[in-house]
């Protein structure tokens, strides 16, 4: 379990680590907290020549929250994010997602850039990110681009991230006021990656009827699956459980998730409809709570 | 390897300075134990799993096998060796384990009290599923984990009778016992 040897940069600022970017191209590996890229280098899975350590540029560890999007830097810590009040307050289901990645340990380090430029489909941000509607801002050192979850997600483990770019911000629209969010998944041990993971977000109107909703499914396919076909059925109704059970018990007929040695597709596909009526429920539930 | 792949690092290390020359892949648990001799703090799986080696560097708990060596340049870092006192009286937390019997084999000990004395920092007054949360990061193989939960919730109350410390040395608030470390 020792990584092959490799040449070390760690760079202070943005510039300096895409300027390397350009110099070393294929044979550099951006390493930001590590916590995926380091077991893969102990195991050798991964054996880059030159390794740029960005785990240094403070210019790109912040929370920033305007009117209107909450703007978080690649290099945040998961601890930071999941401690943010003020995160906590505007985009709760950020927080809770928090809480289920990985352990304490790994939340010390990992960051929101590498998590979200890993892609790990069974992962929790790609899927909050895609549920909440976030884009995804990068950087070479010609331009900057922003794209949407869509854009940038392509299958497992791979985005349209270019070798010469690094991820410097995600951008989280504020949600409207009466909306509730839920997240939940099933591990066979707690921090384990997720066999399936739902999120889900609802908006109620005044009458406490679904104004708008979304159901983002992890662990079902090579990216992030987001599932309008159900959600736009409970448009304009009462989010009683009746209801979302009765969309749910659909989303059999939409994905069709890989078998692996963990579950069969079969079994997958039950959990999705579990955990979608549980987090959508939840999440209208607290939507109600929220508008009082 | 070429020499000058050789980098130069220092770091704190319960409070002593150390400095080392090492190559880029070598792991902070590897510069602890190979370099520095501080053998306390073990190593198990070597790719983030097992939460054996955990040590707190910078204020947090993290799986030293997890960070290269590099990368704690300039960082202060807490190992199991820092907990008990220079005069081998046991910290609230060895004393609780070992009147638990939150111990076998004692393999991942060091890595559960580290994890342990992070997160009783963190919450102070946890109850039992909280407790099993905090050391869910840490696998052992002997225990079933009861004793280290019972363990941990003994050294909670120690350490809340033990509030006389109000020691400033940041990088030490976790060794609530009311001594003081030279940084």
């Amino acid at each position: 379990m020792k990584p092959a040897v490799f040449d070390y940069y760690s760079p202070s600022g943005l510039e300096e680590a895409l300027s390397l970017l350009d110099e070393f191209g294929y044979d550099a590996k951006i390493m930001s907290g590590g916590q995926s890229l380091i077991p893969m280098m102990n195991m050798r899975l991964a054996r880059p020549k030159v390794v740029i350590d960005i785990s240094k540029i403070d210019e790109l560890n912040f929370i920033n929250i305007t009117d209107s999007v909450i703007q978080i830097g690649g290099l945040t810590r998961h601890f930071q994010v999941e401690e943010s009040k003020e995160i906590g307050e505007i985009c709760p289901l950020l927080t809770e997602g928090m809480k289920l990645i990985g352990h304490s340990q790994i939340r010390s380090r990992g960051t929101i850039g590498g998590s979200v430029v890993h892609a790990d489909p069974t992962a929790e941000l790609p899927v909050m990110l895609s549920t909440l509607g976030a884009t995804i801002t990068l950087a070479s050192s010609e331009e900057y681009r922003t794209l949407t979850t869509d854009e940038f997600f392509m299958t497992y483990l791979t985005t349209t991230i270019e070798t010469n770019e690094i991820l410097v911000s995600i951008e989280i629209p504020i949600p409207p006021a009466n909306t509730g969010f839920a997240i939940d998944e099933f591990t066979l041990r707690k921090g384990d990656f997720a066999i399936v993971l739902a999120a889900a977000s609802v908006t109620l109107d005044d009458e406490g009827r679904v104004k708008s909703a979304t159901l983002g499914l992890g662990g079902v396919d090579g990216v992030p699956v987001i599932l309008d076909e159900i959600t736009e059925e409970l448009i304009g109704h009462f989010p009683d459980s009746d209801t979302i059970s009765e969309c749910c018990n659909r989303i059999g007929d939409l994905v069709d998730p890989e078998p692996d040695i963990h579950a069969s597709g079969e079994y997958r596909k039950d959990l999705c409809i579990t955990y979608a009526k549980r987090v959508l429920e939840r999440a209208a539930e607290k939507a109600a709570n929220r508008k009082g | 390897m070429t020499q000058s792949n050789l980098k130069n690092i220092a770091l704190t290390v319960n409070g002593k300075e150390y400095t080392a020359s090492v190559e880029p892949r070598m792991l902070l648990s590897d510069v602890l134990r190979d370099e520095l001799g501080l053998t306390g703090t073990h190593v198990g799986c070597e790719h983030g799993i097992c939460g054996a080696c955990t040590v707190i560097m910078d204020g947090r708990p993290v799986r030293s096998c997890l960070v290269y060596g590099v990368q704690a340049d300039q960082a202060k870092v807490q190992t199991v060796e820092g907990l008990a006192d220079p005069d081998g009286g046991l910290h609230p937390l060895q004393e609780a384990f070992w009147e638990k019997h939150g111990l076998q084999c004692g393999f991942c000990t060091p890595g559960m009290l580290m994890s342990a004395c992070h997160f009783l920092e963190q919450n102070p007054n946890p109850n039992r599923e909280e407790i099993r949360e905090g050391i869910s990061g840490n696998l052992c193989r002997c225990t079933g984990y009861q004793n280290i939960v019972d363990a941990v919730e003994l050294a909670a109350e120690l350490l809340s009778k033990n509030k006389k410390c109000d020691d400033e040395s940041s990088d030490l608030q976790v060794v609530q016992t009311g001594r003081k470390v030279n940084v």
